[in-house]
């Protein structure tokens, strides 16, 4: 019955395949007069034949009735797998066409009363008479739109659940929404649904690759402004989408990080930024930001941090002139040093080629263990583990906003800033451990 | 004897109707001046033909008994004239219709048509440009450099004529079916090339907006300098996706030159410049026209581009039905 089913002949010519796979001598004397037939091993097709049920024993290419057939389609699963080692190659449009009814029969009751038509489709390919050229058309021709369309609504449903055609629908009438221009963006260029489109690509990343840890979040304001003072490293600025993935995620509120002339002199990156919230680091915007109440973020150790070699790994560079202290004074909001760890050891920055950077206009062309040696697959990140504490607010509304122009005050605080984010980093590291277990 | 205003450049797009409006409404005499006569028609306003360039200007201030000078003959492009004929006018006729101000006993009042473009654009600008702020890049030639130009003579003048009270407009880009500008012949191009990897945030004034403005400006003494602009932001691509017009990403680099020959070829002659405007966009900030100035513009910029869009072709995708 199974080499019934096989309909042997069906793909390419008999006897061709691997040792693994090759034909019996049974098989091949089934697939036409023309080769030489040597029923020799024709008992060890029997006996592959054996598990399967009486019914099927009993059953000859001409007494296949619509009954038995349909049996037959009901346990075929089993015997083809069983018959797999020894199957011939012209059997192997057989699993596919096991396959579609397979798939099928889990999801709709339809298929299985339709596979006696196909059983007995199969029945008429393997005579004696059949060319072997014009089977492999058959093979797909015997593809139902139907089941293709049933097939599709059971993947659908796996995929995104009973409500798919709903989902499907919003996601069709989204798109087009966008393909219309209906969205709105901020005067940054902040678009709300590119921003969580971006943070649900981001969340993999952070969470089963960096292993994020957050920390402090109580600290953040749950409104009002705020500015978020971190540590940068990490030769590639990650740590910056890093944060704003962990603030969104816990606070549900976006950062609005300050980025340097770089970011927004590069094509797409600066494109991408804008739309994740980013603006330029000048006190214009980070004053209009913090008035306006949101949350900003600041690295104030800007490409002296960034671009610093793994030997000086989690050693704060200086914290600019300053500047990110009198707007937050100008502004009367706290700012929050924030102390990252994790991200020094994504590209160990191990090199430098300057005269290459100059030539690009970026501020260092970075060498790490893997990039330029492996290519791309060195840009892919090492899985470090983070942990990102949110440290205790340091109050700026305590001094007057005159103060933002008395130098030594501000002096102070940023030291201030920079000594909280330095002794946290040490004991964060310290609790860490091993940055890739 | 009522106020007499003189309108420099009448034969600019859009000024024409500025002084048409503002003789119908401001109850105000007109005068226009310009070498050609405008397309539009002035209505009740007086066409002089003068050249703002020779000191006749002077002659027609005194003749004419002018009270108020409102200086828009600031244009990016002549419909028929080159580089230098622009910047003669713009920077040459500037000088003039203020030196003939300087001396002139009658004129009280000066009001400057201005641009955004004074502001450059560069990456290394803040989002929002305040009128405190200063060019960062993109000044250093064609209209941006005349407009600092004539802004700097206009600052020279205020402090010469303390008694003079002069009030400078910083328009936004302007969109308009009735008149040209550069943004709006950007637009009607059937294929907008747009540069890779950069989508510009811009910023638009519906013309009612910008009359209104320039109207209470020549009408009152509201002296300093004033951002003229919508409300809100539109990204170019997302302009683009209202229009239902296909963009062409073309490489940054070289952008300018392509941009210009791919809208030669599709029948528009652009503003040199544009191209530096949708790389890297523009927004100003207009707090101190509402609190200052005391006008609240009653479009936004999305308001404006979708009043704009409705006089435009339909694009392919809305033909092809793909968006709205």
């Amino acid at each position: 019955m199974k080499d019934d089913l096989k309909g042997i002949g069906t793909s390419g010519e008999a006897g061709r395949g691997s040792r693994a796979t090759s034909p019996s001598k049974a098989a091949r004397s089934l697939a036409g007069p023309a080769k030489k037939a040597a029923p020799k091993k024709a008992t060890a097709k029997v006996a592959a034949t054996e598990p399967s049920t009486a019914t099927k024993a009993t059953a000859t290419k001409a007494s296949a009735t619509k009954a038995t057939a349909t049996k037959a389609s009901a346990t075929k699963a089993t015997a083809t797998k069983a018959a797999q080692p020894k199957a011939a190659p012209p059997k192997k449009s057989v699993p596919k066409k096991a396959a579609a009814p397979k798939a099928k029969a889990a999801g709709a009751k339809k298929a299985a009363t339709e596979s006696p038509n196909r059983e007995r489709h199969l029945h008429s390919v393997p005579d004696d008479e059949q060319k072997t050229d014009e089977t492999p058309k058959e093979a797909t021709s015997g593809l139902d739109p139907d089941d293709v369309a049933a097939a599709f609504a059971e993947g659908a449903k796996r995929l995104l659940g009973t409500d798919w055609s709903v989902r499907i629908a919003n996601l069709a009438s989204a798109l087009r929404r966008r393909a219309s221009g209906e969205y709105e963006v901020d005067e940054f260029g902040l678009d709300p649904e590119m921003h969580d489109l971006f943070n649900s690509m981001i969340e993999p990343v952070a969470e089963s690759w960096f292993r994020l840890q957050v920390r402090g979040i109580e600290n953040i304001p749950a409104d009002g402004g705020a500015l978020l003072v971190a540590n940068h490293s990490g030769t590639v600025p990650v740590d910056g989408l890093i944060t704003g993935y962990a603030v969104m995620k816990h606070t549900g509120r976006p950062i609005r990080p300050l980025g340097a002339d770089l970011v927004f002199k590069l094509p797409y990156v600066g494109q991408i930024a804008r739309k994740m919230g980013a603006t330029l680091a000048c006190a214009e915007d980070a004053e209009r930001l913090l008035a306006s109440g949101e949350l900003a973020a600041v690295w104030p150790e800007g490409f002296k941090g960034v671009g610093k070699p793994f030997s000086e790994r989690y050693k704060l560079q200086r914290f600019g002139r300053g500047g990110f202290v009198s707007a937050a004074m100008r502004a009367q909001v706290p700012i929050i040093p924030v102390s990252i760890v994790g991200a020094e050891e994504i590209y160990p920055l191990i090199g430098n080629i300057p005269s290459l950077a100059r030539l690009f206009g970026l501020p260092y062309l970075p060498i790490t263990p893997f990039f330029p040696l492996l290519g791309p697959l060195g840009l892919i990140p090492l899985p470090s583990k983070w942990i990102i504490e949110f440290g205790e607010p340091v109050r700026t509304d305590a001094y007057p906003p005159e103060a933002a122009d008395d130098p030594m005050l501000l002096f102070n605080v940023t030291d201030q800033v920079r000594e909280t984010i330095q002794q946290t980093l040490y004991n964060l590291l310290v609790e860490r451990g091993n940055p890739f277990v | 004897m009522s106020e007499v205003v003189l309108v420099t450049g009448a034969a600019t797009p859009g000024v024409a109707l500025a002084a048409r409006r503002l003789a119908e409404t401001a109850g105000v005499r007109v005068v226009a001046v310009d070498t050609t006569l405008p397309e539009d028609d002035l209505g009740p306003a007086k066409f002089v033909r003068a050249d703002i360039r020779t000191p006749v200007i002077s002659k027609v201030l005194a003749v004419e008994g002018v009270n108020t000078v409102l200086h828009m003959d600031l244009a990016p492009m002549r419909p028929r004239g080159t580089g230098s004929a622009t910047k003669e006018i713009n920077v040459i006729g500037t000088m003039q219709v203020l030196g003939a101000c300087q001396r002139s006993d009658t004129v009280s009042r000066v009001v400057m048509m201005s641009s955004s473009a004074v502001y450059g654009t560069s990456p290394r600008d803040p989002a929002v440009f305040k009128e405190s702020a200063t060019a960062r890049g993109g000044t250093k030639s064609g209209f941006a450099k005349d407009v600092v130009e004539v802004e700097a003579y206009a600052r020279g003048f205020a402090r010469r004529r303390p008694d003079i009270c002069v009030t400078t407009l910083r328009m936004a880009q302007c969109v308009s079916p009735h008149f040209s500008s550069p943004l709006g012949l950007y637009f009607s191009n059937p294929v907008l090339p747009v540069p890779m990897g950069f989508d510009a945030r811009l910023q638009l004034v519906h013309p009612e907006d910008a009359y209104a403005v320039v109207e209470k400006a020549a009408t009152n003494d509201i002296p300093g300098t004033f951002n003229v602009g919508g409300d809100g932001v539109l990204m170019l691509t997302q302009a683009a996706r209202m229009l239902g017009k296909p963009t062409l990403p073309l490489l940054p680099i070289g952008f300018g030159s392509v941009l210009h020959r791919a809208a030669s070829f599709m029948g528009t002659d652009l503003t040199p410049g544009v191209h530096r405007l949708l790389t890297y966009g523009r927004i100003m900030d207009t707090s101190a026209l509402r609190e200052i100035f005391g006008y609240t513009p009653k479009f936004s910029t999305r308001e404006t581009f979708e009043w704009y869009a409705e006089t435009l072709r339909p694009g392919l995708f809305q033909t092809l039905g793909v968006t709205k």
